[in-house]
């Protein structure tokens, strides 16, 4: 299968419960039947997706629909593969000099591993938060619009940042002082900073790689909180290693083991109540891992 | 039951103190000869000074202490340490920075090991090669190339030549200053669909930029120190900068600080007169020059440096 172009019109729904149709976005689409329901419509796919870094396999065979507009949280021990399988859809493995991808990773039915794919181009449909808070050493202002900048949006850019602010649940705290530096905040501050910085572009995508893991309780309910309210604007594909964040988050767990495997993935409830495999409820119950 | 014996050992604490005094002792040594050396160029000055008025050696406009009419205006051989200074920087600058970014960012691991080495080599060059290497090939090459009048001594070539000593200094510090930006912030950066160059430019650099900018202080102390390939490349001739034709400067001969140094040691003037202490004067004008720079550069790198990790 062969897509020429990233546009939505062309792909081929692999998911067969719902097709958006052509003309409505999924704003109105959602807008009509109220937040809580959500289109099963896959957004991201890889078939057969496989990572090496040098001659270490990282990770292996990996298939998976990940639908769009929903919470998909990606769990398993350190060293099975999350992180890398995050970072195969935006292509920050190409950063990697050893890094090696084979298989496909399809975004909206294009493989994102074509050869006439630009990462730049890719990135700027896909935002990324980190583990740790990386707020750039500049004002909070420039912080948010560098994405903007940087991708050529230069119309509205005080409106945007305040846009992107709001929905990181950080405007108010930050209101009266959005050009002193980011680095002047909280890290709590700091993780909700680099969440608006990267949906200040209105990308498709938001990946977070265990996005609290560096932050107190408090800090992290409210990313928590956020999240979910993401979910109802962006694709939000989260790795963590708090079993209990992706029970409370999450619409679908993937469960990675070692090797690089993807053992199991259903939807969050099936996941943590009635696991098929007995290794992914060992792993759920603590007893491997 | 007998206590155990954690009592002084002689020759254990007496062998500590001896290697402590030693240590010390090396560490004064290295800072009494500068006190010395301050301290010999002051005294000496203050001879000058009580033979040639201060006002006259700081905005005097011309320099000639041997030929008649003497005069020790130092503004000259400032003039033509800046014109050094200002051409090698217009060389060295640029081109280190970007050697930096490079090397940074650009450049493969396996790249860098060749590079960093090679370009550091450059720095190893003893400088009495630069100089003759100004005269005997880069004069001739800019006479061959450009249609201007080019003196054989002329700061053009010199500067060209000082620029190349110090691009090692600009990359070396600014690179290792690029290294030191955490990955974090490149990531953020490449996770916001930013191309290298703007990665580059936009995070790097500014992240960078105390340690940009110390190493372009260090490196213009070091251009405004050099002596040798001014000596042997620039002339001997004072020359007051003119304003009206700034680029005129670069293609006649000119005399720097340190050349002058040179001559008046190296001359026969004899005896203890003005024209032999003016070595002095000149010197400390040159150390109080390079002092303040060195202070501004560490002064820059300290208060950057937390706004920016």
């Amino acid at each position: 299968m062969t897509n020429e172009q990233m546009t939505p019109s062309e792909t081929e729904p692999t998911d067969d419960q719902t097709t958006p149709t052509p003309g409505t976005d999924g704003l109105a689409d959602t807008a009509d039947s109220g937040w809580e329901t959500t289109t099963d419509r896959t957004l991201l796919e890889a078939r057969d997706l496989s990572v090496y870094y040098g001659e270490e396999q990282a990770l292996s065979d990996v298939d998976i629909e990940i639908p769009e507009k929903q919470v998909t949280a990606v769990i398993g021990p350190s060293g099975c593969g999350k992180s890398t399988f995050l970072r195969c859809i935006n292509r920050m493995n190409d950063l990697v000099d050893s890094a090696r991808v084979e298989g496909e990773l399809r975004f909206d039915g294009k493989n994102v591993y074509d050869d006439d794919v630009d990462p730049v181009a890719l990135r700027r449909k896909i935002g990324m938060v980190f583990q740790s808070p990386n707020p750039f050493p500049k004002s909070i202002r420039d912080n948010v619009a560098y994405g903007l900048k940087v991708q050529g949006k230069k119309d509205n850019v005080d409106e945007k940042v305040h846009t992107a602010l709001e929905r990181a649940a950080l405007l108010d705290e930050v209101e009266d002082q959005l050009d002193s530096s980011g680095l002047d905040l909280s890290g709590g501050q700091q993780q909700r900073l680099c969440i608006a910085r990267a949906i200040a572009p209105d990308p498709d995508v938001i990946l977070m790689d265990e996005p609290a893991s560096a932050l107190d309780p408090i800090a992290t309910s409210k990313i928590e909180d956020l999240i979910e309210d993401l979910a109802e604007e962006y694709t939000v594909v989260i790795v963590t290693h708090n079993m209990q964040q992706a029970a409370r988050i999450s619409d679908k767990t993937a469960v990675f083991l070692t090797g690089g495997e993807l053992v199991e993935f259903d939807d969050t409830d099936k996941i943590f109540e009635n696991p098929e495999h007995d290794r992914v409820e060992d792993y759920i119950t603590g007893k491997f891992g | 039951m007998s206590q155990p014996d954690f009592s002084h050992d002689g020759i254990r604490t007496a062998r500590g103190t001896a290697f402590r005094y030693l240590f010390m002792l090396c560490a004064l040594l290295s800072i009494l000869t500068t006190v010395a050396i301050i301290l010999t160029l002051l005294l000496d000055a203050v001879d000058f000074f009580a033979q040639v008025s201060l006002v006259d050696f700081l905005t005097g406009t011309r320099w000639s202490p041997t030929n008649e009419p003497i005069a020790f205006g130092v503004l000259p051989l400032i003039s033509g340490t800046l014109v050094i200074t200002i051409g090698s920087a217009m060389v060295a600058l640029p081109i280190g920075l970007l050697t930096a970014i490079y090397l940074s960012e650009y450049a493969s691991d396996r790249q860098r090991a060749y590079l960093k080495p090679a370009l550091e080599v450059l720095a190893g060059v003893p400088t009495v090669v630069y100089g003759y290497f100004a005269l005997v090939y880069v004069t001739p090459a800019i006479d061959a190339i450009l249609p201007v009048d080019l003196s054989t001594f002329n700061a053009l070539s010199a500067s060209i030549m000082v620029g190349i000593m110090i691009i090692p200094m600009v990359s070396s510090i600014s690179e290792d200053a690029m290294s030191a930006v955490p990955d974090s912030l490149r990531q953020a950066s490449y996770g916001l669909g930013a191309t290298k160059f703007t990665v580059s430019t936009s995070v790097v650099v500014p992240a960078a930029l105390s340690g940009i900018f110390s190493s372009f202080i260090l490196a213009l102390s070091r251009a405004i120190g050099e002596t040798m390939i001014v000596a042997i490349a620039a002339g001997q001739t004072p020359r007051m900068i003119d304003l009206t034709d700034p680029a005129g400067m670069f293609l006649d001969s000119i005399q720097p600080m340190t050349s002058a140094m040179v001559q008046i040691g190296t001359g026969d003037i004899v005896g203890q007169g003005p024209a032999y202490k003016s070595l002095f004067a000149v010197g400390l004008t040159l150390f109080v020059i390079t002092f303040v720079m060195n202070l501004i550069s560490e002064l820059v790198a300290s208060r950057y440096r937390e706004v920016y990790r």
